[in-house]
């Protein structure tokens, strides 16, 4: 049975949201090295671009991360990347099927519409959009994807037949068919037409959306249409 | 391989360290009053203890202290020291002396994750977390030491994303078996990461101040990312929760950017949103950074905007603007210049 929620962008009663409740894992999946897609059972609704905060026991602070899945989907999929000397994302690493694990109800205000519009992520930056793709949110949209490797392209296959042309792989460290081959900022500071009319979706580290945004106010971009999710 | 340092260790964890080598358990706080309160840098030194644990201490742990590797004046006295953390990476400490006051503005993290528009940290991206010791060194090895009369973690990082070791340092800076400040003399801003400054609250008696900018949730997220899970409302809602008492200060710091958050309208938002708390308003002057888009609002502007604060009800001052000239003023510690950066992952 799912809770009704009050969809409002993580303003109203967010307070009350933040204690975390126990939900088990359904299955845990290895992408790549390092880099993991976890699912849960599904408890409540939530908006594509939402957040959740994620524990494993109480005694760990509990860190943020954005839902993967989409709006219709009946899992809740986060993605993380393993840190070695972190203190949550090896126990996560851990994980398996019937596990319990502690979490918010989802919350956040980065959220996409309709409209056309760029999606920009590097590495698991993907994740908010892979939801907003699933969630019937892809149409007018290009989708811009960096990564150091070939394998680093999470989903590929999904954005890959709904976007086309219109999905671009940036591979700053190898060659492979397909990809561009160099930093997304580099593609970016390629780009000589930039519509100033559409809203530019930024996620992923601190140092992909600085220098994205960077970029794109050099390219006269309104800070209006730039909304920026970091990974923290 | 290099002795972990004994500096930058509270006293519990002292407690451990003299357990784990067989020592009376009082022995810890006079290990803490020979490091924080006299000063001393050589476990020799330490002479109401037995020879014998002098000598363990030593072959396990070390209490030197680094200096600072560069030292910048500016005309109008504010100094910026340059400290070496690990990984050859750098951070920027700035004294700020104004009259009979003198504050030290410190660092809690090598760079910052949190991408403010404003703010030249973020620019260079987040190198790593600040140590407990690398903290409490900034203020330990600071030659002016002894003309502090305030402490703000307002340097370069978020001080609630490296929570642990920012509430060791105020533990450190405050306990009598430390260096005995009292919490009203430290400041510890954030922009407002929730469940951090809940704790915060909870555990420390220090002053608070949160960087709001603009009351308005729209325009907040445009110019930090923050606002998308952290928003205002929810941190003054849960400010509001607080008696933080007559003795602890909740300060709202807001930077004034011209056309974008000087209006009328937000006077009148920040009036409702801060509706009936005891608070202060500090007035920040934007510093402009390369390729922004932002611009500091004018003197006159800020002055009106300062007197349609007060007229409201708010105790509202204006910050002035030190060590422009060495960058060294809010919102322009880097050091970009100085880092060795990975590959990044984009």
């Amino acid at each position: 049975m799912r809770n009704t929620l009050i969809m409002d962008a993580g303003l109203v009663d967010f307070i009350e949201k933040l204690p975390l409740s126990k939900q088990i894992v359904t299955h845990i999946e290895l992408l790549r090295k390092g880099v993991y897609m976890l699912h849960f059972l599904r408890t409540a609704d939530f908006l594509p671009g939402q957040v959740v905060a994620i524990s494993t026991d109480l005694s760990v602070p509990p860190r943020l991360y954005s839902i993967c899945s989409g709006e219709q989907d009946e899992k809740l999929s986060v993605l993380f990347n393993l840190k070695s000397d972190g203190l949550l994302t090896p126990k996560l690493a851990q994980l398996s099927q019937g596990d319990p694990v502690w979490i918010s109800t989802p919350f956040g205000a980065f959220l996409g519409d309709d409209q056309p519009a760029w999606w920009i992520a590097a590495g698991t930056g993907i994740a908010p959009f892979r939801s907003m793709m699933r969630s019937g949110m892809a149409n007018g949209k290009t989708v811009i994807h960096g990564g150091r490797s070939a394998d680093s392209f999470y989903f590929q296959n999904e954005f890959l037949s709904t976007f086309g042309e219109n999905y671009i792989r940036c591979c700053s460290g190898e060659h492979a068919e397909g990809l561009y081959h160099g930093r997304l900022t580099q593609w970016m500071q390629e780009q000589d037409r930039l519509s100033k009319d559409q809203t530019y979706y930024l996620c992923g580290s601190a140092e992909m959306v600085v220098e994205v945004r960077d970029i794109l106010i050099e390219k006269e971009i309104p800070i209006d249409k730039i909304m920026s999710e970091i990974y923290f | 391989m290099k002795n972990p340092s004994l500096f930058g260790k509270t006293l519990a964890e002292i407690e451990e360290i003299v357990a784990s080598l067989g020592a009376p358990a009082f022995t810890a706080r006079q290990i803490a009053e020979w490091i924080y309160k006299k000063h001393i840098t050589q476990f020799d030194a330490m002479t109401n203890l037995p020879k014998s644990l002098r000598h363990q201490l030593a072959q396990g742990y070390s209490i030197e202290l680094s200096t600072a590797v560069k030292v910048q004046t500016s005309v109008d006295g504010t100094k910026k020291y340059l400290y070496p953390s690990t990984g050859h990476t750098f951070i920027e400490t700035a004294y700020i002396p104004e009259g009979k006051r003198a504050t030290l503005c410190v660092s809690s993290q090598v760079g910052c994750k949190m991408g403010c528009l404003f703010c030249m940290t973020g620019k260079q991206g987040f190198q790593g977390q600040l140590s407990t010791g690398e903290i409490i060194h900034q203020i330990r090895s600071l030659p002016e030491r002894e003309t502090l009369s305030n402490i703000v973690f307002m340097g370069m990082g978020e001080p609630f994303d490296n929570l642990e070791n920012v509430m060791k340092s105020c533990e450190i800076l405050t306990a009598d078996w430390g260096y005995g400040w009292s919490p009203k003399r430290i400041t510890v801003s954030t922009i407002g990461i929730i469940p951090a400054m809940k704790t915060f609250i909870e555990n420390s008696s220090c002053h608070l101040a949160v960087s709001m900018h603009t009351p308005f949730h729209a325009e907040r997220k445009k110019i930090m990312p923050i606002e998308n899970v952290y928003p205002i409302q929810a941190v003054v809602d849960l400010l509001r929760r607080y008696d933080l008492g007559k003795q602890r200060r909740l300060s709202f710091e807001y930077i004034m950017f011209k056309d974008f958050n000087d209006s009328n309208r937000h006077i009148q938002g920040i009036s409702r949103l801060l509706h009936g708390m005891r608070c202060r308003i500090n007035l920040i002057r934007f510093h402009p950074i390369p390729n922004s888009p932002l611009a500091s609002a004018s003197e006159e502007r800020i002055q009106q905007f300062r007197e349609g604060l007060v007229s409201k009800g708010f105790r509202t001052t204006i910050r002035a603007s030190r060590g422009e000239d060495i960058l060294a003023a809010c919102g322009l510690l880097s050091t970009k210049e100085l880092v060795k950066t990975q590959a990044p992952d984009f």
